[in-house]
């Protein structure tokens, strides 16, 4: 009886010792973590959403704070499901900024009225080729599909310069895609969007007729090319620059297509309506836009610079080389039609 | 009060819910709803529901009476060790299933291509995902299973045998009846966890209804139609409760006279003993040594290449205090919702507790974007804190600790708490003197269970922690999307020893229980 009194009262003690904790710890996170309220609005600080990872612009956003002294809160994500929570959050939102891996999340975010206009200002730093006609949005970085093949295995010159050349007979058993990849279903969005469904359609069923094989992501694909076991994949190019960096004699090279096959998506970002600080966000954008901000995509993640008279890093074809349609990035959201098409045709 | 905190709980999910898909068109969703393939894939989960809950009581029985009735060799390092796999995250575990026996470049093709073996009959599909959820789901029904066996009357048993029964029909007519609600309240975890699994029917390209809400999400930035087929999920949820409660009876599972400090007779396994110990090292090495070496294997091939070993330490404080509260919280919650259905049956007590299982069937994304909406538009004072977090995942895992109250409960005869009250105890004192006491294992093993499922949690994780929170989850998720093994590795490893470290620990409270 009496073992079990004092049982219980340690049981009780914990429970009331770590709820204590708890909310100490609540308190504290609570405060720091809050959108600024009557106290914080004069300290300046910005909170972004990131589809972007900690690994990839968390030293560049640590930058920013050093040079400006604005403190940046981050809350890392995935792309979509933060779309899908800006969303939700509608005007009550504490997030200042959106950073997304792709445009047609940005296009989503814009498409619900969430975005805020940007000053020409930034906007016309970037091509209009890779921001939101609309003025919503804008690409800071920039990637493009390409059309990796194993140098022992193909000659250039057999390589075709339309993605549709792929669907020919010869290069039966010998292509790797990723159906299941976010950025291979852009791709097969933009497709429909320049070319028509009945041609998407058609490429589709005519590579899958080519018993290309299935891979889960990117980074098997070049795995697979650089082992041989296939000789073409469709892919994004910086997994190749990146491989180079460990393993500079890979046998595999760059494809740049004429058409929609290499087209550019990009990673932006777009100042919302609920931003609590607009100015300080529209810094944190022109910071990303500057030499400094663009010169870190080029060099640290391999991606193309986007802001006008910065250069992409020395191997890379350039931007204006590369021949893909005029496709506005913000209607890549309808990734609704693109599964109902893979779906039907066997490719999903 | 506790009890109205459960309801809101529970509500919340199913207002956002039925509002979101309100918000679609009536033509859209009607067509949305009949396409084949909707329902397709809405048949598919459901049947994986019922394999994967059959296979694991296939397994869970059986492993129940050797570890708890027989003199297995080794017995108590079996108890312990067969209830570890609970412990390993189900997306790790399909991970490593696929790097062994997958049909290229797999540890097993590798192995048998000296013999001519390309290439293995494919993992993916239906088999590799009942695969996986069977191997790491079936402690659940295990727990379960073992707290009834320890839990029934010797004294029926004994009457039994004496009666002239074989141990064989001792075992089908008076053990196997016994052990019914712990069968059926095991189960429903499984059946549910089933239900609303992302990461192993992704890996294993099964077509499951989670795939189809997830793609909603992040392909077409509709939420309308997911959740609108979240609302169908909640309808087989549904269905499967109703089969549940046909499948509960309202017989007395408890034992008139005092069943506790005797001892049971350990049955002799004789030459049974060695098939009954294949099976055990079998399913260890498949669901917990095979995860650990390739996870160890990841973690050392990629420290001697290039990455260095991250650290953890804030990551595991972090998923060990939130989980911790989470686990006490929720079955603070559960106690009333428990009691109040097993001693005061009613329709509506009923209902809630019905209604509590709701949240652990449907995928993580839609509860933690119900409570994004409320949150951020109700509560902003409370949003993206960490109490917010742990009302995530109380809503996701209350019902874990709800089963096992309850079954616990159901052992306890009632005229025990009616003697207390002739006696002149009040209710309070009640609870804290009889009841609480003789439910203590199914407490715990509650707390544990919700300790377990809300370390491994992602997605509400992610969109509801406060800014910066990083927990175990959300780190080996960066370095998977950073396609870095050993990070991953690492994490995952920590995980691991954090779950072992808990399992075991709530094994051991078990062993004083018995003892005491």
């Amino acid at each position: 009886m009496k073992r079990r009194k004092i049982l219980s009262l340690l049981g009780l003690a914990t429970v009331s010792g770590s709820l204590a904790i708890a909310c100490s710890n609540g308190n504290n996170t609570n405060t720091s973590a809050a959108p600024p309220t009557n106290s914080g609005s004069s300290a300046k600080e910005l909170v972004v959403y990131s589809g972007r990872n900690e690994k990839l612009i968390g030293p560049l956003i640590q930058q920013f704070e050093k040079e400006t002294g604005v403190k940046v809160k981050v809350r890392y994500g995935d792309t979509a499901e933060l779309a899908a929570a800006l969303q939700e959050e509608g005007k009550n939102s504490p997030a200042d900024l959106f950073f997304g891996q792709d445009a047609g999340a940005l296009g989503a975010v814009q498409k619900a009225g969430l975005a805020a206009p940007l000053p020409a200002s930034l906007l016309n730093q970037v091509d209009e080729r890779f921001r939101s006609p609309a003025g919503n949005w804008v690409g800071i970085s920039g990637r493009a599909r390409t059309a990796d093949y194993n140098t022992k295995l193909v000659k250039p010159a057999d390589l075709p310069n339309s993605v549709f050349g792929f669907t020919d007979p010869k290069w039966k058993g010998k292509i790797g895609w990723a159906p299941t990849n976010g950025s291979f279903q852009s791709f097969v969005t933009a497709l429909r969007v320049s070319q028509g469904e009945e041609k998407a359609k058609q490429w589709l069923a005519g590579i899958k007729a080519n018993n290309v094989k299935t891979y889960g992501n990117n980074v098997q694909i070049l795995d697979a090319l650089s082992k041989g076991e296939i000789a073409v994949g469709f892919i994004n190019h910086y997994y190749l620059e990146k491989s180079k960096q460990e393993n500079p004699q890979i046998p595999v090279a760059h494809h740049y297509f004429n058409d929609v096959g290499s087209i550019i998506n990009v990673a932006g970002i777009a100042i919302l309506n609920s931003a609590k600080q607009p100015e300080t966000a529209q810094k944190f954008v022109e910071f990303m836009l500057s030499q400094e901000g663009q010169e870190y995509f080029a060099t640290k993640t391999f991606e193309y610079p986007l802001t006008k008279g910065v250069p992409t890093a020395s191997k890379l074809k350039s931007l204006e080389e590369i021949k893909s349609p005029k496709v506005d990035l913000s209607d890549l959201n309808d990734l609704q039609g693109t599964l109902k098409l893979l779906e039907e045709t066997g490719v999903l | 009060m506790l009890a109205t905190v459960v309801a809101i709980a529970i509500t919340l999910p199913l207002i956002y819910l039925v509002v979101r898909t309100l918000g679609a068109s009536g033509e859209e969703l009607v067509k949305f709803i009949t396409r084949p393939r909707t329902l397709q894939v809405l048949f598919n989960s459901a049947a994986l529901a019922a394999i994967v809950t059959t296979c694991s009581a296939l397994i869970a029985v059986p492993l129940a009476w050797l570890t708890v009735r027989t003199d297995l060799p080794g017995r108590k390092f079996w108890l312990v060790a067969t209830t570890l796999p609970l412990a390993v995250p189900s997306y790790v575990g399909s991970f490593t299933l696929i790097a062994a026996f997958g049909p290229r470049g797999s540890l097993l093709q590798m192995l048998l291509e000296p013999l001519g073996v390309q290439e293995l009959p494919s993992i993916y599909g239906l088999p590799g995902t009942v695969l996986a959820m069977t191997l790491f789901t079936y402690p659940y029904l295990l727990l379960s299973v073992r707290s009834g066996l320890q839990g029934i009357d010797p004294s029926l048993e004994e009457a039994a045998c004496c009666l002239g029964r074989s141990p064989r029909a001792t075992f089908f007519q008076v053990v196997l009846p016994q052990l019914r609600p712990s069968l059926v309240a095991g189960g429903l975890l499984v059946a549910l966890y089933a239900l609303r699994d992302f990461g192993t029917p992704s890996l294993m390209q099964f077509d499951a209804f989670t795939r189809v809400i997830f793609l909603q999400y992040k392909t077409s930035f509709d939420r309308h139609a997911a959740a609108a087929s979240a609302l169908m999920l909640v309808g087989l949820i549904a269905v499967i409760l109703w089969l549940e409660q046909k499948a509960r009876s309202r017989a007395a599972y408890y034992s008139r006279g005092s069943a506790g400090g005797r001892c049971v007779k350990l049955a002799k396994l004789g030459a049974w003993k060695w098939l009954a110990l294949g099976f055990c090292i079998a399913l260890v090495g498949l669901s917990l040594v095979l995860p650990i070496g390739i996870t160890i294997f990841w973690l050392i091939r990629g420290l001697t290449t290039s990455a260095t070993f991250p650290n953890l330490l804030s990551a595991v404080m972090n998923s060990m205090g939130a989980s911790t509260l989470a686990a006490v919280v929720a079955t603070l919650f559960a106690l009333p919702v428990a009691i109040l259905a097993v001693r005061f049956p009613s329709r509506l007590t009923a209902i809630v507790e019905r209604m509590t299982y709701i949240g652990f069937g449907l995928p993580g994304i839609a509860i933690a974007l119900s409570l994004v909406f409320f949150g951020a538009n109700y509560l902003p004072w409370l949003y993206q804190t960490l109490p917010m977090l742990i009302f995530a995942y109380l809503v996701l895992f209350l019902p874990q600790s709800v089963g096992t109250v309850r079954s616990s409960l159901l052992q306890v005869n009632p005229q025990l708490e009616e003697s207390a009250r002739l006696l002149g105890r009040n209710q309070w004192q009640i609870l804290k003197e009889i009841t609480l006491p003789l439910v203590r294992p199914g407490i715990l093993s509650g707390i544990a269970l919700i300790f377990l499922t809300a370390i491994k949690e992602l997605p509400a994780t992610l969109l509801l922690a406060p800014i910066g929170f990083e927990t175990l989850a959300t780190q080996i998720w960066q370095a998977t999307e950073n396609v870095s093994f050993a990070e991953a590795a690492a994490g995952s490893l920590a995980m691991l020893s954090v779950c072992f470290g808990s399992t075991l620990f709530l094994l051991l409270q078990e062993r004083h229980q018995k003892v005491g």
